[in-house]
């Protein structure tokens, strides 16, 4: 086996991350158990998006698992250790098969097709007094209790409108606002330019926002 | 005093920019545009918070805690890389 390079080589990463990574290559069980505590669903997740059923997603992140264990002695560090895992996850995934079904052509994202409101909630862009303005207007959600925001049935709300996107969408809102990644990251995971990572995490933050306002309405009103 | 000032943004072209805004990669000028718009518009305030909103409860979804066997599974792959070191 190969020895190991220097820690020198790891000084980027947080303490935290490279705690981890030196118990890794120690061949360290509790490190393993840790990482797989954090990342394991959400890479499943993540994979979700680009193969055809649960038990398949499963099966990638598990590989990519296998393939974290073969790379951790060579890691460089010139990420994060997070990053660097959901890179081997996306390779993984993609490798096992782009599931076109559900992606978008690149083409059709710079159009005007798909507002991020229903062009029926504001005055035409001619109107007198106010081109453009509010017709129908979002409610302030000062109102409704925190309880209820953070409660089991809102983010049932949001996972099924982030599951209805179309995938590159989903992926991006997963990467950006549920794992919290930056938005370098995302287009570094997702090999995206920086003005189609922009158009995706709108159309996906819309929908959601959208969701969440069907949802919330009446209690808002 | 200025001959040319950029007309102020409509609510339906403020809802198109609000990633920009939001993920801090808009030009200052059209920053202080958005702003202004704001300024003036208890509806846009409105949707700018529950976009906020929207942000910090998608951060919140839990995931699922890892299950017995996938755990099971997971920890042999590891043992079998660490034992073949």
């Amino acid at each position: 086996m190969a020895d190991p390079p220097t820690t020198a080589a790891l000084s980027g990463l947080s303490p935290d991350e490279r705690r981890l990574v030196e118990a890794l290559r120690n061949r360290d069980e509790d490190a393993f158990a840790e990482l797989i505590d954090r990342y394991h669903e959400s890479l499943v997740r993540l994979a979700m998006m680009y193969v055809a059923s649960r038990a398949v997603a499963e099966d990638v992140a598990q590989e990519a698992w296998v393939g974290v264990l073969r790379g951790i002695d060579g890691f460089q560090g010139r990420s994060s250790l997070r990053t660097w895992i959901y890179r081997i996850l996306v390779n993984t995934a993609k490798t096992r098969g782009v599931r076109e079904a559900r992606s978008v052509p690149f083409a059709s994202l710079g159009g005007d097709g798909e507002p991020a409101v229903d062009p029926d909630r504001f005055l035409p862009v001619d109107d007198r007094d106010r081109p453009g303005g509010w017709l129908s207007p979002p409610t302030d959600w000062d109102g409704v209790p925190e309880a209820r925001l953070l409660g089991a049935e809102t983010m049932a709300v949001i996972e099924a409108a982030i599951e209805a996107l179309p995938s590159r969408q989903a992926q991006v809102i997963r990467l950006r606002d549920v794992e919290g990644f930056s938005s370098a990251e995302v287009r570094q995971l997702l090999d995206l330019g920086e003005a189609n990572q922009r158009v995706l995490l709108h159309r996906a933050r819309a929908k959601v926002r959208q969701a969440l306002e069907d949802y919330l309405g009446e209690e808002a009103a | 005093m200025r001959f040319w000032r950029r007309r102020p943004l409509m609510c339906r072209e403020l809802v198109e920019v609000i990633t920009d805004y939001l993920e801090g990669t808009m030009p200052a000028r059209e920053r202080a545009r958005f702003e202004a718009h704001l300024a003036g518009c208890d509806a846009c305030t409105a949707y700018v918070e529950q976009m906020r909103t929207t942000i910090r409860l998608t951060g919140r979804l839990d995931e699922r805690d890892l299950d017995a066997d996938t755990r099971t599974a997971l920890m042999h792959a590891f043992h079998g890389w660490a034992g073949s070191g």
